[in-house]
């Protein structure tokens, strides 16, 4: 090999590269998909489609199958209650057994929310390009991965193809640089960022986080930063892998072992961006400036510090912002000045498959350990799967949490879409970790304020939205 | 899929931004199974307000609850990939969505089901707007990539050249992966089964799962 040295890629395009099946006239790619991650919402309708057409899964190795978003969190040992969840996940059983895919059931010991499991099993790994009929698929890009959320038209397609015709996107860089203050977790760090560029300013952008502050995070703090990317409007986040990702890799059930372990860390090794590689856009963010967020209005975007108070739509001298401030102030029914740590809470929900994973749990633990939830608020934690409440268990945090009055419960999505009985009232307001506070989302009219975990672990002991920096862990 | 080719109605205006699909449909109803009868839960909450507090939902206001057309601001569709989004679009009638910016798994989902996306900026979006709300008959064309009204709105847009034909055509997407790319298909993945074999799970992963318990007899 002689001349012009090879152009200097990104991570994502060396992924995207290794996985175009063929390339079409207009430039469109048709992309490999090796992993597909099946839950019970968005598979019935793309089932039946093959069915109806009497299309074949093309290759069951590469699905798995779990029922994570309708699912109860408790009483499980029950069978589901008749109902239209039941139906759903009683479809999704039936699917995966007549087209040959494992089905995780919601008692076994790997049950879980699609995006903990998928990395707990070593079933998403780097390089791959993994698919689910999920939006928060962009979990996975932590492992240097891409992953994205699909249709269920889409979803059809894999199962039938194991392909999808896909354009490449741009690629953004947010280089998060410095050190975390205390108090200052991950969930800050990327709502800070979406509340810089925008619910929108991702679009048709594959987003790579780098950066000191992103090279010292831990994977399971690197999921909860790649999760929120759909919050910006990316369908893709992504990290590259480094020694933090194959020490969580190594030895999970499904990840490789012995001889091909060594090859394919080999491999991964080859994947971080060339030096030079050239982004279509790039953010810098410096962290050592950042307070705890948390979100005041009805879209991911509308987020603060903690210290700061309610915005006043008059203050806004674009007519259409005004109105918009406005309409977030009437459904979430703030004042304009208000300080953030004002607001009263009913509701503590912490989960997801933001921050539903072990470290986050020991965080909230820190903060609640030997205190006692306000009276008036209800709270629960949610682990994101089995695996992380049988870990949980073994180092006693669930006492922790009962102790304080918090609900333990069993894994699943839970009140993060509240399609099954964890859900607010109208008009009940909830701290919370999860992803969205679109109206609606935990519940009809129900009101989110969105945080990290230990935000969310205070909020719950004082009733009230609170600087975690005030309340210190727990000696 | 159902073919689009050009479409006359009046148009449903929505003047707010980031439109997510929570509020285009309410993840409640994803329990349902079929796509057909979602329509009446599209924008349920708005349409199903508190009683007395707000003003009708545009869906339920004639002339515009039988609007085919549908005119947002921007990032409409932002959010969950649920396809029930677009399923309860169709169902209530919409065919042809415009707005200034997508988000972008609900873009795609669109073009699934015979319903057009149109992008257009947001000057060219206030003036339909005002067509819209005027109750005009506006006429989309997807084979001259037109819009136009008798009142003399006249804006040309762009769209991909595949996704345009598949729309007019109505194709079958997955059909014709397997008629035009299967060679492709299978000597990628012989290149790659060789390259990383580890990325082809079938004996390790089906003794791992070979414990699973099924819940069987559910349905
Ligand atoms: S936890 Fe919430 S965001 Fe994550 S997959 Fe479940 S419903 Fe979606």
């Amino acid at each position: 090999m002689t001349g012009t040295p090879a152009k200097a890629l990104t991570l994502y395009e060396k992924v995207w590269q290794s996985h175009v099946v063929k390339t079409y006239e207009d430039g469109a790619a048709l992309i490999y998909v090796d992993r597909h991650l099946v839950q019970e919402v968005s598979s019935p309708q793309a089932f039946a489609g093959l069915i109806e057409r009497g299309r074949a899964l093309r290759r069951p190795d590469a699905h798995i199958a779990v029922a994570d978003h309708a699912v109860p969190t408790r009483d499980r040992q029950v069978t589901l209650r008749e109902g239209l969840a039941r139906k759903q996940v009683a479809r999704l059983v039936a699917n995966s057994e007549r087209f040959d895919i494992p089905y995780i059931p919601m008692r076994d010991r790997r049950h879980g929310i699609v995006h903990v499991i998928g990395p707990e099993l070593g079933f998403t790994l780097p390089g791959v390009v993994l698919v689910c009929g999920d939006s928060h698929t962009c979990t996975h890009g932590a492992f240097g991965a891409i992953g994205f959320g699909i249709g269920a038209s889409e979803c059809e397609c894999v199962f039938a193809t194991q392909t999808l015709r896909q354009k490449q996107q741009k690629t953004m860089l947010v280089r998060f640089e410095g050190e975390r203050p205390p108090g200052v977790e991950v969930k800050d760090l990327i709502l800070a960022m979406i509340a810089r560029i925008g619910v929108g300013g991702g679009i048709g952008h594959a987003i790579e986080y780098g950066g000191s502050a992103v090279r010292a995070l831990s994977m399971e703090q690197r999921m909860t930063l790649c999760n929120m990317s759909i919050e910006a409007g990316s369908r893709v986040g992504m990290v590259a892998p480094d020694e933090v990702t194959y020490e969580f890799l190594k030895g999970r059930p499904l990840a490789p072992s012995g001889g091909e372990w060594e090859r394919a860390v080999a491999y991964w090794r080859t994947l971080p961006s060339d030096a030079g590689a050239a982004y279509d856009r790039e953010i810098v963010i410096d962290v050592t400036t950042l307070a705890p967020f948390v979100s005041w209005g009805t879209t991911p975007e509308e987020a603060l510090p903690i210290t700061s108070r309610v915005p006043d739509p008059a203050a806004e001298p674009d007519i259409k912002r005004r109105a918009k401030l406005q309409r977030g102030l009437d459904y979430m029914d703030l004042e304009p000045g208000t300080p953030l740590s004002d607001i009263k809470i009913d509701r503590v929900f912490i989960g997801s498959c933001t921050n539903g994973r072990i470290e986050d749990l020991r965080l909230a633990a820190a903060i609640v350990a030997g205190r006692r939830v306000a009276p008036n608020v209800a709270a629960i934690v949610v682990p994101g799967s089995a695996a992380v409440r049988i870990q949980a268990e073994q180092e006693g945090l669930d006492k922790v949490f009962l102790d304080a009055g918090f609900e333990w419960r069993e894994s699943g999505c839970s009140m993060c879409v509240a399609m099954n009985d964890d859900r607010l009232a109208e008009g009940e307001r909830c701290a919370s970790t999860s992803n969205r506070n679109f109206e609606g989302r935990q519940g009809k009219g129900g009101r989110t304020h969105l945080m990290s975990p230990s935000m969310a672990a205070a909020a719950a002991l004082t009733g009230r939205l609170t600087d975690v920096r005030e309340f210190p862990a727990a000696q | 899929m159902t073919p689009f080719s050009s479409i006359t109605s009046v148009a449903a205006v929505l003047e707010e931004d980031d439109v997510d699909t929570d509020i285009i449909f309410p993840a409640r109803f994803l329990l349902l199974l079929d796509k057909a009868g979602l329509g009446k839960h599209a924008f349920h909450e708005r349409r199903h307000a508190r009683a007395g507090t707000n003003q009708p939902f545009v869906f339920d206001v004639a002339p515009f609850d039988k609007a085919r057309i549908l005119i947002a601001g921007r990032n409409f569709g932002t959010g969950s990939s649920r396809e029930q989004a677009v399923w309860a679009l169709v169902d209530f009638g919409i065919r042809c969505i415009i707005a200034s910016s997508f988000g972008e798994i609900f873009y795609a989902n669109c073009f699934k089901n015979g319903v057009l996306p149109v992008l257009r900026t947001a000057e060219e979006i206030a003036e339909l707007q005002a067509a819209g709300r005027a109750g005009e008959e506006i006429a989309v064309d997807l084979v001259n990539q037109t819009i136009s009204s008798a009142s003399g709105l006249a804006q040309a847009f762009d769209i991909d050249s595949f996704r345009k034909d598949a729309l007019l055509q109505g194709l079958d997407e997955i059909g014709s992966i397997h008629v035009h790319d299967m060679d492709d298909i299978i000597a990628f993945e012989a290149r790659q089964r060789a390259g990383s074999p580890w990325l082809y799970l079938d004996g390790r992963k089906q003794s791992f799962f070979d414990d699973l318990d099924e819940e069987k007899a559910l349905e």
